[in-house]
């Protein structure tokens, strides 16, 4: 399989949507100024919705329902034809319109390099630091256990 | 005759009224925000949204806020609002064993793979009221270490390689995953829609009934195998997309109990276990959860069930808080007329009490 066949390009999309939904609404927006948007519009307007949440017996079984979480979504279209999907916890409609135009944008050859650069990496950075200091932080409590040695030896 | 009554509705507004001020409490003190309820009082949003069953930090907040810190108001609040919203489908099962681990730990095992992780815990403080915190206590930043890139496989996986304890169940291809929001209980209930409902259920009510188990009443000597709290990627498949999108991260508990072992002339014995999973950092909800779920498993392992732990229909009837306060809050509704007809009932029988005690000495008197 060639690297831009479609499954790589359906990896990248995924991960640049999963960057955009863990990153905050403000943040994508300051980043989607400061890059030249194209001219798109709404191929379905964003809403708020319910997805049941899923877990698995023991962990690694039969899934059965959790709880449901709160979600938004929308679609666009560009200009040019690429319809992008935004998926997001939440419900900020508004997120998941900024990650529908991201989506479109990471599927058009003009633009994909110019959203990668200017509006995924930055994010995707904040969220692995973020991760990392949590990381750190986690670590500091890990037990480290020692063996008590008792009388005179 | 039907005599309808009418009125009371200028009292309902008036301490709906009242209500609403009483709940702003005294106004030279400044108003809680939502992101103050969300951030410090966080364990009892991740109880709101568990048992709501609804993952929503903001809207699990207000309804803390409006129900003036009333949890099972503000769980039936968050029910309530769930009505509201369209449900556009049901996420792909997480896997919690690709945890961001906040916190992780085993009492089964001192040096389980990944180590013991205490993360922000209770456990080990001395339960003392600590009056720096009334007001203004900047606490330190957390201390950093290394952090190590060593998965931390969950210990059921661990013990499963060995075939020391049981495999979860798998799904059949063509099952449904049942859901108690769309088709009303019926029993037997298979073990996906039990851990809907225990998900669910009232934090209180499992905690008595997982105590009453290792009491004596459907022992089952538990051990906490392995307890994790930390993110968990969520993924929905979108079908307009084609494939299934990521949504972003949940915070979950998980607690998995290992039990008493079980065998039999065809199977060689291994541990069973119970399982727990709730929103947010719910450590006891999820192991009164797991204590639960192996107790409701008697029949299938071929134990005695006499302890109400192990009875499905006892435990899943009850143990819905907003079911639960509905049917004993109703009880301050207006039953006039309900108690009228009683009244009536027992003013009969009294007076003919009356009459059968008194005939005796009136034909004494008369002879």
């Amino acid at each position: 399989m060639s690297s831009t066949g479609p499954n790589s390009k359906q990896a990248q999309r995924k991960a640049a949507m999963s960057v955009l939904a863990h990153s905050a609404a403000a943040d994508i927006a300051g980043r989607l100024a400061a890059i030249a948007l194209p001219a798109h519009e709404n191929l379905r307007e964003p809403e708020n919705g319910l997805v049941m949440v899923r877990g698995r017996i023991g962990g690694d079984g039969a899934p059965f329902n959790l709880g449901e979480a709160t979600v938004s979504r929308a679609a666009v279209r560009l200009a040019t034809g690429e319809v992008g999907f935004g998926y997001t916890l939440g419900r900020d409609a508004k997120k998941a319109q900024m990650i529908a135009l991201c989506d479109a944008m990471v599927q058009s050859v003009e633009l994909s390099g110019e959203v990668e650069a200017k509006v995924i990496a930055p994010l995707r950075a904040a969220m692995n630091a973020e991760r990392s200091r949590k990381a750190a932080e986690t670590a500091a409590t890990r037990v480290d256990f020692y063996t008590m040695v008792r009388g005179e030896g | 005759m039907y005599v309808a009554v009418k009125g009371g509705e200028r009292a309902i507004e008036n301490a709906h009224r009242l209500l609403a001020h009483e709940r702003r409490g005294d106004r030279d003190v400044p108003e809680v925000t939502l992101a103050q309820i969300s951030e410090q009082l966080a364990l009892g949003v991740d109880r709101v949204m568990t048992e709501g069953s609804l993952y929503d930090r903001e809207l699990a907040a207000l309804a803390i806020k409006q129900a003036r810190g009333d949890m099972i108001e503000a769980i039936f609040l968050a029910r309530a609002f769930r009505a509201t919203l369209p449900r556009f489908g049901a996420t792909e099962p997480v896997n919690t064993g690709e945890m961001q681990v906040r916190r992780r730990i085993s009492s089964t095992f001192k040096d389980v793979p990944g180590g013991q992780i205490l993360g922000p815990t209770f456990d080990y403080t001395h339960r003392l009221l600590d009056p720096q915190l009334a007001e203004g206590f900047v606490p330190e930043q957390p201390t950093t270490a290394d952090a190590s890139q060593a998965a931390t496989p969950r210990v059921t996986d661990i013990l499963g390689r060995d075939g020391l304890i049981e495999s979860s169940p798998q799904a059949d291809s063509d099952a449904v995953v049942g859901d108690l929001t769309r088709e009303p209980l019926s029993f037997p209930a298979d073990r996906d829609l039990r851990l809907q409902n225990l998900a669910r259920g009232d934090e209180g009510f499992l905690l008595a009934l997982g105590y009453s188990t290792q009491r004596g009443y459907g022992r089952n000597h538990p051990f906490a195998g392995e307890i994790r709290f930390g993110e968990v990627e969520v993924e929905f498949f979108a079908e307009d997309a084609g494939f299934a999108v990521p949504l972003g991260s949940i915070e979950l508990t998980e607690c998995q109990m290992v039990n008493q072992f079980k065998g039999s002339t065809t199977e060689a014995p291994c541990f069973t276990r119970g399982y727990g999973l709730a929103f947010g950092q719910s450590e006891r909800k999820t192991m009164s959860m797991a204590l639960v779920d192996r107790a409701l498993r008697a029949g299938e392992l071929g134990e005695e069930a006499a302890a109400p732990a192990q009875d499905e229909e006892f435990v899943m009837s009850h143990s819905d808080n907003v079911q639960s306060t509905g049917f004993v809050e109703h009880l301050k509704l207006p039953h006039y007329v309900d108690f009228q007809s009683e009244l009536g009932l027992l003013r009969k029988l009294r007076q003919e009490f009356a009459e059968a005690n008194q005939a005796p000495e009136l034909r004494e008197a008369a002879e």
